[in-house]
This record gives C-alpha cells, structure tokens and sequence, in this order.
C-alpha cells in the first residue's frame, strides 16, 4: 500500500515526472530558441513560471460550472497514474499487471478530455472553438495511435503486459530495428507529437489565432495544473515509446540517451512546420499516418 | 513572500492592450520579442489571453471607447497584475490632450506601475523600462 502511494507520489509517479517534465520543458525552449538564433530563457524557467502561477489569483468566470475547476485536476491525476505505471514497468518488467497497456491508452486519453470539459464549462465563445478543435484532433490522432499499438503487440506475440513488450524485445531485438515496428513507430511518434499540442498539432491553442483557445478562461493555479499536465506528458510519453519500441537494456545512460533522442525529434518537428488547420490535421493523420500504421499491422501479422 | 516576488519578477507574462494607439508603440513592441533583443531571456513571453497576463502592456491615448474597454480589461486580469504604460500617448496624452475624443490620461483610469517615454520608445528605452517595473516590484515588498 505505503509502497504502491510511494510510486504514484514519488517515485517514478507525480514528483519524478514533474521534474524531469518541466526540465525537459526547459530543454525544449533553450533548443527552440537557439534555432531561432536566440539566446533563450534559463533551463529551469518552467518551474519559475510554475511557481509564479501557483502564487496568482484563481478567476472563475461568471456562470462557469463546477467542473471548471475540477477537470485540470482529473487530467493531472490521470498522466501521474499512467506515469507510475510505466514507469514501474520500465524499473522492473515482471511486475506489470495484465492488460495494462490498455490502462495506460485510457488514461493517455484523460488529459485532452479534462481539456475539453473544462474549456467547455468556461462559457467562453473561443474556448468552445478550442474544445472542439481539441476533440476533433483526438479523434484523429487515437486511430492510429492504437492501429500502432496493435502493431506492437502482434509483434510480442499478443503480449499485454508492458512488462512483457519489453521482456520480449530484451531477448529478441528492439521493436524499433524491423520494419513494421519502424512504421509503427514514426505514426505513434507523430500521435504523441499531437498529444502534447506541439505546434503542428496545436490548433487547440493556437496563441495567434483563438487566444490559446481552450486555456483561455484559466488563471493562476489552475493553468498552472494544466501546464504540469503538458510536463507529465513530456516525461511519459517518450518513456512509453522507449518501452514499446526501443528498450534492449536496462543500461540507465543508454536510456537516457534514447530518452533524449526523442525529444530531439519532438523539437524538430515543432520547429521546423507551421501550424496545420484543422481539417488539414484530420486529414493528415487518417490519411497517410493511418495508411502508413495499417501498412505497419499488415507486415507485422505477415512477420516482418 | 520573496519567492513570489522572485518568480513574478522572472518570468513576467505580458498582454499587449493596444489602446487606441498609432501603431509605431506596438511595432516597437514586437520589436523586443524578435532575436535581436530576445526579450524570453528574462522569462518575458506574450501571452494571448489576459487571465495569464501579469503586465498589462498599454499603449496610446485612452478615448470614448477604449477607456472603458482599459478599464474590463484590468479587472480581468489576476492579481497581482502591473501596468507599464509604453509611449507618449500613454504616458501622458502629448499632442492629444486637448483632443475632443480624448477624455482623461492612462492613469485616471488604471493604476500604471511604470512608465516608459518616447513616441515610440527604442526597444532599448522598453526593456530598461521592464527593468524598472521589476526593481519596483522587488523595492516595494
Ligand atoms: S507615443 Fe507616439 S508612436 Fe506611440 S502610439 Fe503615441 S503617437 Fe504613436
């Protein structure tokens, strides 16, 4: 029990994620800034800003419901809980529960959800824009996002254990050296990229156009939770890759190495495209991702 | 205490309420937000929405219907949120103050923590502005 709190709260949980999320944060704004040749803000300015929202006023707007306050505190909870577990599975992969790849797809699903009832209980007009762009993007991304999924878990012979994607993968080679795990890969990469609101993907926000959208109505601490929850999802979702695809040793340099190499890839591709409409983003990932995971799940069931 | 004051003077959230001006103030503005003058090295970001502002950018001379807007707007945002007034219209209304669409100044309306001179400022004179918003903030708790 002490043990399972611990984990959630600490270790590789709540406190872990956060920090190494908002790090990752930091990292991510230094390099953005250095290819806009600019010098950038100070690695830990993540936790400044963190800190200074958390010291603001909390603004409920006139009329907003109840779950205006409550949803960024569901979408928090939920990536912790899915940070623990994949976490614990990563540290120890004989420990991971049945099904729990499954558990963690739900609880990916959480923070855009808590997103949209929370901006749609604002009462503000762009919120709503920003809600239902959200909603649209997650019901592109999560095809194939879950297409992958399959894939690798055709891959590890039906496995649906985290613990047991990766047992298989230390003893028969990385997910990631085949080419239906490479497929796979680049889709669900690009699924994560839109997960996080990243630009391409980030017509939820959209600072330029809907006045950052969805977020707009929240200040103070609340924003600050949501902020967290983009940091916790910065911090999971490169370790669920790794875990899915990439993990061969428990060797914690190479790992970090991996973990880095992602979010390399993260920051490119933020940095280097503008950011798609909506129907653009539809279109783009029920087309040529989806065609490209399809074509992934096909050659993994003929064993390549 | 400090540590609030700290964080706030770091990473200072600004929201551009263009108020009637001619323009130049706001071109100057974005100025300090390009490479060159790179105002994010000091945590300084444009924020979109006012609920996240914790300086409320003003510039141009308040008239019939941007004084009341200025007004909403400042109740809007979280406090503690601080007013730096850029240009001379802001400032103190200059050539417009005898204006028949010009009712009273910036700081009849709103309380402005800093002020910044100049029709427009140089993105220099707006970040040694910035500069003293913080040293006041810092000297006042
Ligand atoms: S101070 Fe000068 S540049 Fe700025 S808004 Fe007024 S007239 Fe325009």
């Amino acid at each position: 029990m002490i043990r399972n709190l611990f984990d959630f709260l600490v270790f590789p949980g709540f406190l872990t994620a956060i920090f190494v999320g908002l790090l990752t944060g930091g990292i991510d704004r230094v390099v953005t800034a250095r290819i806009q040749w600019r010098k950038g803000p100070p690695l830990f300015q993540n936790f400044i800003d963190i800190i200074k929202l958390s010291a603001k006023e909390i603004i409920i707007p006139a009329g907003a419901r109840f779950t205006f306050l409550l949803s960024p505190f569901f979408g928090l909870l939920a990536v912790s809980l899915a940070a623990a577990i994949i976490g614990r599975a990563l540290i120890n992969p004989l420990e991971s529960f049945l099904g729990d790849v499954i558990v963690i797809l739900y609880l990916l699903g959480i923070p855009a959800i808590a997103l949209i009832i929370g901006a749609s209980s604002s009462r503000n007009p762009l919120a709503s824009v920003g809600a239902s762009r959200e909603m649209k993007l997650m019901l592109a991304y999560e095809l194939p996002f879950i297409i992958s999924l399959i894939t690798v878990i055709v891959k590890s012979k039906g496995a649906l254990h985290l613990g047991s994607i990766i047992n298989y993968q230390v003893n028969n080679g990385a997910n990631l050296y085949s080419f239906s795990g490479a497929l796979a890969f680049i889709c669900m990469l690009l699924c994560a990229h839109a997960k996080l609101g990243f630009v391409p993907f980030d017509v939820a926000e959209a600072e330029q156009e809907i006045m950052a959208g969805a977020m707009i109505e929240y200040s103070g601490l609340a924003l600050a939770l949501f902020k967290l929850t983009k940091a916790v999802l910065l911090y999971l979702l490169p370790l669920f890759l790794i875990g899915l695809f990439w993990f061969t040793n428990a060797n914690l340099f190479v790992f970090i190495g991996k973990f880095l190499v992602i979010i390399v890839l993260f920051v490119l591709i933020k940095n280097t495209n503008p950011r798609l409409r909506i129907d653009q983003a539809i279109k783009f990932f029920w087309g040529p991702v989806t065609i490209c995971a399809l074509a992934g799940l096909g050659l993994a069931i003929l064993g390549y | 205490m400090s540590l609030k004051i700290n964080a706030l003077t770091k990473s200072l959230w600004v929201f551009h309420a263009a108020c009637s001006p001619c323009n130049n103030c706001d071109i100057e503005i974005l100025d300090v937000l390009t490479p060159r003058f790179d105002a994010e090295r000091f945590g300084i970001v444009l924020v979109g929405s006012v609920r996240h502002a914790d300086v409320l950018l003003v510039t141009g001379v308040p008239n019939m219907k941007t004084k009341d807007t200025i007004k909403a707007l400042h109740a809007q945002a979280p406090k503690p949120c601080l007013v730096v007034a850029v240009g001379g219209c802001a400032c103190g209304r200059v050539m417009f103050r005898d204006s028949y669409n010009s009712p009273c100044d910036l700081d009849e309306i709103i309380p402005v923590d800093a002020y910044i001179p100049g029709c427009p400022p140089k993105p220099e004179a707006i970040l040694a502005g910035v500069i003293k918003l913080i040293n006041k903030v810092k000297g006042k708790e």
